[in-house]
């Protein structure tokens, strides 16, 4: 186990996936109890169309699809907010768009995109040192912003009470967005963009299944979040395998674990 | 700026090209009960979300608390909406949902202070016993009494209720607007009440507000809800079943 530790690029790819975990465990709570599971895939999709453009223009892919994804995430809620179109329906359209523009400039590189298979999969050897300054950096926004808890858990659970209460629901649903935009891009290297939106997803699920209260939740999702990204990273060592894909086996094996608790113990008292 | 709880002068509300709300005015004075009655569509929930700032009038003049909606101090309006809104889902237990009434915010952990004026906020809806249970598990007239609670906990100088008997027993009815009006006697809060109970009104308010959309009548609840002003807003008068053991004749 020390011995893992002492290499460079694990230090990198562990740190990167931790924090990113620590993250998308904290946001992933509002994405569950809002209905929203979808964004993360549609972001995800989004991230691909910034990836290839980024590929395309010979510039680094993370500085690229970062902004890229951010545009179509303030997109998506813009015009969920203006129109009557219900969110799966739009994350659907933006998804499929920007799917297509990255199908498209992949084909328009001249030689094959091997860069394209690791942000598509997760490659644990790929994280650089820029990519864990760009999770540190999420990380510390996310640490600053954690006094808003209160009101975009206020707006979960009764938006018009909230707005009633002069709480800014359209701008937190803005901030929020390009959070998970930007939370999607930092997390592609280490678990891929096919399967980020699970990571948005399962730890969250599974804390919803333990919890009582919505607290309870938050700080068990970023727990799971962490532990199991550990895990998963380990475990792609060890076994020479996709970092992305160990890290949700893991994570759907904590699920079915908090699954089959929740059913047998706890579904009589129904938290 | 007037001394009254809520000051509404021409408000005329365009949702698109359909006209919700047409040059309504009407006062409610502190410690006074105003009831809001009309058919379905008449614009009384519209009015309520104009209060409350969620929806912008077109025209007109409205003070609450003798300030524009979207800057009266809402931590001293108290309201109760007909659809709730919550997420049933949401992993929380009672006390929780009344006590981000006083913090207008979701608490993460109640303080000693919240937890006891939560408890005492409950009790006086007499529903003491609520304050552990999961929000899954209340029934509607549960739910009911628990948004009451949250509205009471703030202290409010003004309370707006979007028919709050909604799914409530005969016995709960009576207790609600007990509970209403006990506070109402204890703080002189204003209350605004969208009702379809029109014996409700004359009971248990001292003006009425008949709504179509523009407004039929508006004063006391005899002079609001006349026959005249009752056929003019639905097309015919009120009725009320008689108790049926006064139908039988010998």
């Amino acid at each position: 186990m020390t011995e893992v530790l002492a290499l460079e690029f694990m230090q990198r790819a562990l740190l990167a996936g931790v924090l990113t975990a620590l993250v998308a465990g904290y946001l992933g709570v509002f994405i569950v109890q809002r209905g929203m599971s979808f964004i993360g895939s549609g972001l995800a999709h989004a991230a691909f169309g910034g990836v290839a453009l980024g590929l395309l223009l010979h510039q680094d892919p993370l500085w690229v699809a970062v902004p890229f994804t951010v545009v179509v995430a303030l997109l998506i809620t813009w015009v969920r907010d203006r129109t009557s179109l219900s969110a799966d329906t739009v994350i659907g359209i933006f998804f499929a768009a920007s799917m297509a523009l990255g199908i498209l400039f992949i084909s328009r590189l001249p030689t094959y995109a091997a860069d394209a298979f690791t942000y598509l999969f997760g490659s644990i050897l790929s994280v650089r040192w820029v990519d864990t300054a760009a999770v540190g950096v999420l990380a510390l926004v996310m640490l600053a912003l954690l006094p808003l808890w209160g009101r975009w858990a206020y707006a979960t659970v009764d938006r018009e009470a909230a707005r009633a209460d002069r709480v800014p629901v359209r701008l937190d649903d803005y901030i929020l967005s390009v959070l998970v935009a930007v939370t999607v891009v930092v997390a592609a290297k280490v678990v891929g963009i096919v399967l980020i939106s699970a990571f948005l997803v399962i730890p969250a699920a599974a804390a919803r299944l333990l919890s009582r209260r919505f607290a309870q939740m938050t700080v068990l999702s970023a727990a799971l979040g962490v532990l199991t990204a550990a895990v998963g990273l380990y475990v792609s060592y060890a076994l020479d395998a996709p970092s992305g894909a160990t890290i949700i086996l893991v994570q759907a094996l904590a699920f079915t674990a908090c699954a089959g608790y929740y059913i047998v113990f706890r579904r009589a008292a129904s938290v | 700026m007037s001394n009254a709880a809520i000051e509404v002068s021409g408000l005329t509300v365009r949702l698109g090209g359909f006209t919700a709300l047409d040059g309504v005015s009407f006062t409610a004075l502190p410690g006074e009960t105003v009831a809001v009655l009309g058919p379905n569509g008449a614009g009384k929930t519209t009015l309520i979300h104009v209060l409350l700032g969620l929806v912008q009038p077109t025209a007109g003049s409205i003070e609450i608390l003798g300030k524009p909606p979207l800057q009266a101090p809402a931590k001293h309006i108290g309201y109760v909406p007909q659809l709730k809104t919550v997420d049933r889902g949401f992993p929380a237990v009672t006390c929780e949902l009344v006590a981000s009434g006083r913090r207008r915010s979701w608490p993460g952990r109640l303080t000693q202070s919240e937890h006891r004026e939560t408890t005492r906020a409950l009790e006086m809806v007499g529903a003491p016993n609520l304050c552990h249970k999961p929000l899954r598990w209340l029934s509607g007239g549960e739910l009911q009494r628990v948004y009451l609670a949250r509205a009471l906990v703030r202290k409010p100088k003004l309370l707006l209720l979007d028919e709050p008997a909604t799914g409530i027993d005969l016995v709960g009815e009576d207790d609600m607007y007990e509970y209403i009006e006990q506070y109402q006697r204890e703080s002189g809060c204003a209350v605004l009440m969208v009702t379809h109970d029109w014996l409700a009104a004359q009971h248990h308010a001292a003006k009425a507000l008949l709504l179509n959309r523009a407004v039929v009548g508006f004063g006391t609840p005899a002079e609001a809800l006349s026959d005249s002003h009752m056929r003019q807003a639905f097309g015919h008068e009120g009725h009320v079943h008689p108790p049926c053991w006064e139908e039988h004749h010998d």
